[in-house]
């Protein structure tokens, strides 16, 4: 009979297992549009960041988080069973203990910070040969990417191969905008008259959320985009594809696109207005930013 | 909202019949559009139904004589905490009503129009900063700093009246708005360019920019006083390094707004001249920089986070020492990573946009900085921690405040030190990780903190003791409803949801935004609880009345005079001669009693109560609210009684009332009388019907 029970409750306990785990799943298929799921080396080295940085904080919070319900608890005041020392306030050796510890861990967290924040400079080229170069504008209350080498342009769509370097540089024709791809990349702000820039790389074909984080109105909610990472030939037939359509990115078109609104499906645009993306800083106030718009 | 025709242009402004939420709702009967009327309504009806009760128990005379006019900081300090307690619960509302239209809102509309949910959220963060724990840390440090130092007032007792009604008339603007127009959409920082003209035609952004700017003189005018207070009216033998801690937080405190304020007063005055006279600071052409902005709003904004957290951590200083009878614990340490981050607190600005596109190296700098604020902060978390150990642990309502920050507030450190990051903030910046961040550093470093010292000192400022089962039951509701409503956005964050969302279009977010639903209405039925328990506490006084003064067995000296103290707060100023100069008195042999009457009574100057306080308050209020409405006239009328105001003021003569020795000698021996027939508890009594505010002591 003893036994009977003991299986009993095995079997409970797995059954709970079993719960909690798909509790946690149902927590990370959110979790699988973070940069915990990354799905390039730019997110890839942050996640690690992360981790190593979590694993470090474990030593600063576990202390304290042991130490107040045991102090509180044991030096209760109906626990007779404890030295009662009302006049007691100072002790070198504490001291030491409360001020070295923490201020050693912020030093080793600085290294590291000081080594991750350069490695992981937005502005830093990423290895793999010359990058695609793009260009993403902001607006009201959807993305515009142009590829500049080959005239075409995309609008909340993104098109990148797989396995090779992004280059991105970004602006905003209205309001600040920050454009960010959690799976592949952090976030950078667009703002208008200035240029900014991201380097992002998927490692495989891949389909990854895009999103502008800074509200910027009534539209913000939809200014969602997809980056979607095709294998090399597909990139080429892609390419090939997009520059056949008849759609051009013209002064009317540009028009449309700077109204504020939202639109259902993401369009792509086989010709660009050569230079828009230039134009677009020099109309939003380029020249008087001309001192802070270059980063060497 | 589309723009109305203007009604009476020349007298009204912009003003037209579309900019009263009833009209809307009447053409428009949307559930947003049906809320807005709610709230709007409720504001009426609370405004009527507050002045019928005032008229029916005629007491007008005695609101407008010993409150509304008073100096006292006393009374001044209570009317702040009023102020506070009414904020928050109207920012809490918003907060549900945001939770809810999240978790109904994933791949549909909910129930909140866009627009309105960029205005809840703008009004939900400016109330709770600038009018729900301003005034609450402001109104505490007023009331027990003077009693704490031995002061009889504040330095400025009639500049303090005009700051608290210029914050009043700032909150009074934000509750305007609700009724007449609309708020900003802007968030409670209101980022340029989308707060100019151009982007925001709307009174909205300009009821921001005005309660705003009100607050911000307010609050330097307060930090101004507090400062010089601490510095010029302490009682004699009050070193600074006697000081009780809480005087410390507050001297730092006001010294960070003194600095950090004026910053934000300056953009909100720089964007103003954008939106009213077409200049361009801010503007996307003609040579405007939203930088600039970004600068000037986070010079105050960090610091300004320190300015909410540092009287919290005066409270637990206070109130971790009291309830566990010991001494504090490396008060030496504890000035100075107080001053330590009073200081950095100027120097971690920038990473409030590491994703601007800065260098790395100035990323790193700032980065760095950021971490080491982490230092000191941690160093004061062990001082309470080593203050409880060989202490005598009561589980108060003050204590289980306390305990439950500690171990919070550790948890916020961890992801503030992530978000210092540079590379992890790009990941997180602008996410709901970076949400949940703030609200795990200010609900346990500024709510609970505030919540504590309003337990803790109550029962000298009204006489008795709050309910403590009820106090218990609102620190539950505190507790986990923050847990359930904040963990599970660190989740979302990380997954990539943005902040300032009013629809979801992502399905796997449903669960952890019902959570956090779930948790919203916890923390609405803390508030109700308090709410209930300020309610039994009053109806339930006479059991717990502390006449005597000392409820908790306390350290400093605002512990050693009746409660409530009589308006001069001391009969005879203390000589201090130590860091617990009362508790000594009580506990050591060989020290005077400390209830003695002075060696002699002399007559005591106390200011007299003035109106032009609240006219200079109210007066600035409505010039804001004609300059957002464009009513020049309005504008114009309302400075000229808040100039006159000013100016009579300077020639008053009879600002002062002497009260005679002989009724203050009456008064405190009568006290001391009853003090001595009271009956000493000791601590394990101390939240029974027997404490009456005399400490027993230990043979």
């Amino acid at each position: 009979m003893p036994l009977e029970s003991h299986r009993g409750s095995m079997v409970s306990w797995r059954s709970a297992m079993v719960a909690s785990m798909s509790g946690c799943l149902g927590g990370c298929s959110a979790l699988s549009h973070g940069f915990l799921a990354a799905a390039g080396p730019v997110a890839e080295q942050e996640r690690h960041l992360f981790l190593v940085v979590c694993g470090v904080l474990l030593f600063v919070a576990v202390p304290v988080l042991l130490l107040v319900p045991l102090f509180a608890w044991h030096y209760r005041l109906s626990n007779t069973d404890h030295a009662y020392r009302p006049k007691w306030e100072f002790s070198w050796g504490i001291e030491g203990l409360i001020w070295i510890p923490p201020a050693a861990i912020v030093v080793g967290l600085a290294v590291l910070l000081w080594r991750w924040t350069h490695i992981d400079d937005p502005y830093r080229r990423l290895p793999g040969g010359p990058p695609v170069e793009m260009q993403a504008i902001g607006l009201d209350w959807k993305w515009v990417f142009v590829h500049p080498q080959r005239g075409i342009a995309e609008v909340n769509r993104l098109t990148i191969p797989a396995g090779r370097p992004v280059h991105i540089r970004l602006t905003s024709g209205t309001v600040m905008q920050s454009l960010l791809i959690p799976r592949l990349a952090g976030q950078i702000y667009a703002m208008a008259g200035m240029t900014t820039e991201l380097n992002i790389a998927a490692h495989r074909p891949g389909v990854f959320r895009g999103e502008n984080t800074q509200y910027n109105g009534a539209g913000f909610q939809h200014q969602k985009f997809a980056v979607v990472a095709l294998a090399p030939a597909d990139y080429q037939r892609w390419l090939a594809r997009a520059k056949a359509g008849r759609r051009a990115l013209d002064a009317s078109a540009w028009r449309r696109l700077s109204a504020r609104s939202v639109i259902a499906a993401p369009v792509t645009f086989s010709a660009v207005t050569p230079h828009l993306f230039d134009r677009v800083v020099a109309a939003t106030g380029g020249a008087a930013h001309s001192l802070s718009k270059a980063r060497p | 909202m589309s723009p109305s025709t203007p009604v009476l242009p020349a007298l009204l402004g912009r003003f037209g019949w579309h900019d009263l939420p009833f009209v809307r709702a009447w053409q428009n009967p949307t559930a947003s559009e049906i809320i807005g009327a709610f709230a709007g309504g409720l504001v009426v009806v609370g405004a009527i139904a507050v002045a019928a009760v005032l008229t029916r128990h005629r007491w007008w005379g005695r609101l407008w004589s010993e409150w509304l006019t008073s100096l006292d900081h006393k009374k001044i300090g209570i009317m702040y905490v009023v102020l506070a307690g009414v904020m928050l619960s109207r920012a809490l509302i918003e907060a549900v009503l945001m939770r809810m239209q999240q978790a109904v809102a994933i791949d549909a509309p909910g129930f909140l129009s866009p627009d309105h949910f960029g205005q809840l959220f703008s009004t939900h963060g400016s109330i709770m900063i600038f009018f729900m724990a301003m005034p609450f840390l402001t109104g505490l440090i007023n009331y027990v700093v003077p009693l704490q130092i031995g002061a009889r007032d504040m330095a400025f007792p009639w500049a303090n009246s005009v700051a608290l009604w210029l914050t009043i008339g700032g909150a009074g603007l934000m509750m305007a708005s609700l009724v007449v127009g609309e708020f900003s959409t802007g968030g409670w920082s209101g980022y340029p360019p989308y707060t100019e003209r151009d982007f925001s035609p709307g009174v909205g952004v300009d009821y921001w920019i005005w309660a705003v700017t009100l607050g911000s003189i307010g609050s330097t005018m307060a930090g101004i006083n507090i400062a010089c207070t601490i510095y010029k009216l302490r009682a004699p033998g009050l070193r600074f390094m006697r000081m009780q801690m809480f005087c410390w937080t507050s001297l730092c405190t006001a010294i960070l707004m003194i600095f950090a304020m004026p910053p934000l007063t300056v953009a909100t005055l720089l964007l103003a001249l954008d939106r009213y006279a077409d200049f361009h600071f801010f503007t996307n052409d003609l040579g405007g920089n939203m930088m600039n902005y970004a600068n000037l709003f986070w010079l105050f904004g960090h610091p300004e986070v320190y300015i909410l957290i540092l009287p919290a951590f005066g409270v637990y200083s206070e109130v971790v020492s009291t309830f566990s009878s010991k001494d504090l614990y490396g008060y030496v340490s504890l000035v100075l990573a107080t001053m330590a981050i009073a200081v950095l607190s100027f120097t971690v600005w920038v990473h409030h946009f590491f994703t601007m596109g800065q260098s790395a190296n100035i990323n790193a700098v700032f980065g760095i900085a950021t971490m080491t604020i982490g230092v000191p902060t941690g160093v004061k978390i062990y001082d309470w921690i080593w203050t409880m150990f060989r202490g005598e642990v009561r589980f108060t309502v003050p204590m289980l405040y306390s305990i439950a920050f500690m171990m919070t507030f550790v948890l916020g450190g961890f992801t503030g030190i992530i978000l210092a990051m540079p590379p992890l903030d790009y990941l997180v910046h602008n996410t709901l990780f970076l949400v949940a961040h703030f609200h795990n550093m200010l609900i346990p470093g500024l709510l609970y903190g505030m919540l504590a010292g309003y337990h803790y000192w109550f029962p000298k400022a009204f006489g008795f003791r709050l309910d403590e089962r009820w106090g218990r039951r609102a620190f539950t509701c505190w507790v986990v409803g923050f847990y359930l409503a904040f963990f599970p956005l660190y989740v979302l964050g990380a997954s990539g949801m943005a902040r300032r969302t009013q629809a979801i279009f992502e399905p796997s977010f449903r669960p952890w935004l019902y959570v956090a639903g779930v948790g919203a209405f916890i923390l609405l039925a803390a508030l109700a609880s308090l709410m209930i328990q300020l309610y039994v506490s009053i109806r339930d006084r006479a059991a717990t009345m502390v006449e005597a003064g000392d409820p908790w067995d306390g350290r400093g000296l605002e512990w050693s005079v009746a409660a409530p103290p009589p308006e001069y707060n001391f009969a005879g100023l203390p000589h201090v001669d130590g860091r617990n100069p009362f508790y000594d008195d009580k506990h050591d042999a060989g020290r005077p009693d400390p209830y003695r009457s002075p060696t002699d009574y002399s007559d005591i100057e106390v200011p007299r109560g003035s109106m032009a306080g609240i006219a200079i308050g109210l007066g600035a209020a409505v010039a804001a609210f004609g300059l957002v409405w464009e009513m020049w006239w309005l504008t114009l009328v309302a400075a000229e009684v808040v100039v006159a105001a000013l100016i009579l003021r300077s020639f008053g003569r009879n600002q002062h009332r002497t009260i005679p020795a002989a009724e203050i000698a009456a008064e405190h021996e009568a006290w001391l009388a009853r003090v001595r027939a009271t009956r000493p508890i000791p601590r394990r009594l101390e939240t029974q019907a027997i404490n009456r505010g005399l400490a027993e002591v230990r043979a």
